[in-house]
């Protein structure tokens, strides 16, 4: 969206219809027809967001004017590319209320997460010298999640576990999807070292009660690392005003390019952790003996980088930020208690919370005597794109007692007409299986 | 709704999905040889736990005697799972061997069905099947229970037995 074509409204509202209609047609994948000339309804923005004229015109603009290798070679391309590339690295640093220094690029958020995990495990392998001995972890010591995870932010911390003799725990889920905080004081001791958590789930929608898990970690010293997948594209996310020690999000989710997504951690930290990815371009002097690596975030950015990306990630959060995050938040937080009407439908029931109080345009569910996979195809027959499975969150599933859910999820372009067409699509799906 | 969602969800896959056929996990049998099999679709989270039974005979006269499984998925994994009971029960391998190629065929054909007549009318109710080709999501959940058919064959022993038919 370009600021010539839509005044800003006033910061607290959502988006007026023109602007709406403005910012859709920013998004030329939407304009597109699907099974025999439905127009497209996508509610699958968590899994991936579209993306707006401006971020493709910045990766085809990359390519044709500036490619080259970054921080490398004195010629006139690489020094135009290396600009790019750092000033995308500064736009998605304030988009997040972080430091240029504090953003290290990754190939998305299972990455940044991963590597957050892997430094724990080389400084408990005793890589990184004396300021690395903090993230040593030993036998006993304790990591704690939450029952909503997305296997991204559950798996390497079971790894890690693994490899350090570290024991996980974690905090369950209640009926509502909420994070259970009653054995908040049981589960967080003196034993934890990491509080790794979701701000928001991508099943349930529901935000995570942030300010209660970083006061938690912080009483017993434990690092907090927050999964921002789900949150930095729907609300304005400020790491340091979270107080969260790590975040980690992907460019894909937030109308970026895919292969690329970003760590944030306290500079601090990042100063005093060991690589993890090694090999060009992370590196002081190399000899045959020993290697001395370079200062953040160019430690942490081993080979040649996803520069193309990089740029498009940073315009998409100059897009975001121009747009202003509190009122995509308003839209969407429309857009969440249209969702939510589909509880009014026979036979639909929502997992997660009921009321669009703290909780996103992400709504799963399920719809009594049909599978999840019946009911997407259904959906899909109308030109509807839902999401179905368990959406990488198993033990969440587990926890409702379902195998599978549909997911709708919403973004900044999705309309409430959308929403409604879902609603009509959805209210017919029992009638078709003979469920009724 | 379009004609390809009616092609895919045929009177024959709904009222097997509803009714199906040898759901329920059945007791090995004397002398028999038994193979479980337990197959998960990741993706979807559609499962199935299904044990053959196998009755052992001389060459050709090895028989499946029995299917009996239990799962949970979509109306298209678990009407596959009941066609594909009704098809191989009381069938020598060979014959279970043939069918399970065809409905291979079958699922690889992209909507066309096959041209071979004879494959078809083995496959009877299996022909339904024909429009979740189209929808290549949709086919692993019709394999599921072929999967777990072919892997319980494996483990039940029966396979490498299939000229023998001794009950060791
Ligand atoms: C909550 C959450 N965490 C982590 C991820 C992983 O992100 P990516 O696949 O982009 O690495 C996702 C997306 O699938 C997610 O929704």
């Amino acid at each position: 969206m370009t600021t010539d074509t839509v005044r800003p409204a006033p910061a607290d509202d959502g988006l007026t219809a023109s602007e709406l209609a403005a910012v859709r047609a920013d998004f030329p994948l939407l304009g597109r027809t699907v099974r025999g000339g439905r127009p497209l309804v996508y509610l699958d923005s968590a899994a991936t967001s579209q993306k707006p004229n401006v971020v493709l015109e910045a990766e085809v603009e990359f390519y044709e004017q500036r490619n080259a290798a970054v921080h490398r070679g004195a010629h006139q391309l690489a020094e135009e590319a290396t600009e790019a590339f750092e000033s995308a690295r500064s736009a998605v640093a304030s988009f997040v209320g972080a430091d240029d220094g504090e953003i290290v690029w990754t190939p998305g958020a299972t990455a940044a997460l991963n590597l957050v995990a892997y430094a724990f495990s080389n400084a408990t392998a005793g890589r990184g010298g004396a300021e690395a001995v903090r993230f040593r972890l030993a036998p006993g010591d304790e990591i704690v999640v939450t029952e909503a995870e997305h296997h991204a932010n559950l798996v390497p911390w079971q790894e890690l576990c693994a490899r350090t003799g570290a024991v996980l725990r974690w905090l369950g889920v209640d009926d509502d999807g909420r994070i259970d905080l009653s054995d908040l004081g049981t589960v967080i001791t003196e034993r934890t070292r990491i509080v790794a958590f979701g701000h928001v789930s991508n099943v349930t929608g529901a935000v995570a009660p942030v300010a209660e898990l970083v006061d938690a970690a912080r009483r017993v010293g434990a690092y907090t690392v927050l999964d921002a997948c789900q949150s930095v594209p729907h609300l304005p996310v400020d790491v340091r005003a979270l107080g969260v020690d790590f975040a980690a999000f992907s460019a894909h989710k937030m109308l970026g390019p895919t292969g690329v997504g970003a760590l944030y951690a306290r500079r601090e930290l990042l100063e005093a952790m060991p690589p993890v990815t090694t090999g060009g371009s992370m590196v002081e002097v190399v000899t045959m003996e020993a290697t001395t690596y370079a200062p953040p975030p160019q430690r942490f950015e081993a080979g040649t980088q996803m520069v193309a990306q990089a740029v498009g990630m940073g315009v998409a959060a100059e897009w975001l930020g121009e747009l202003g995050m509190s009122r995509v938040a308003r839209h969407e937080q429309e857009l969440a208690t249209e969702l939510l009407r589909m509880a009014e439908i026979p036979g639909v029931r929502v997992v997660g919370p009921t009321d669009a109080e703290d909780r996103l345009a992400v709504v799963s569910f399920v719809v009594d005597g049909v599978h999840a996979h019946d009911v997407s195809q259904v959906l899909d027959d109308s030109g509807i794109a839902v999401r179905t499975g368990h959406h990488c969150a198993q033990p969440l599933h587990r926890r409702f007692g379902v195998a599978a859910t549909t997911r709708a999820s919403a973004s900044v372009y999705t309309t409430v007409e959308e929403i409604a067409a879902f609603r009509e699509a959805l209210t017919g799906v029992r009638a078709f299986f003979g469920a009724e | 709704m379009s004609s390809s969602l009616e092609q895919m969800y045929q009177q024959v896959i709904l009222d097997h999905a509803k009714h199906p056929h040898g759901r329920g996990l059945a007791e090995p049998v004397e002398g028999h040889l038994g193979g479980e099999s337990h197959q998960v679709n990741p993706t979807c989270g559609d499962e199935v736990t299904l044990r053959v039974d196998v009755a052992p005979g001389p060459g050709r006269d090895t028989v499946v005697s029995g299917v009996s499984w239990e799962g949970e998925g979509c109306s298209i994994s678990q009407a596959s799972v009941s066609v594909m009971t009704e098809l191989v029960t009381g069938r020598n391998l060979a014959d279970v061997r043939r069918l399970d190629e065809a409905f291979h065929a079958l699922m690889g054909s992209r909507g066309k069905g096959l041209d071979d007549e004879a494959s078809l009318d083995a496959l009877g109710d299996g022909e339904a099947f024909t429009g979740v080709s189209q929808y290549p999501a949709r086919i692993k959940c019709a394999l599921l229970g072929w999967a777990a058919l072919k892997d319980s064959l494996a483990r039940s022993g029966a396979l490498a037995d299939s000229t023998g038919g001794t009950d060791d």
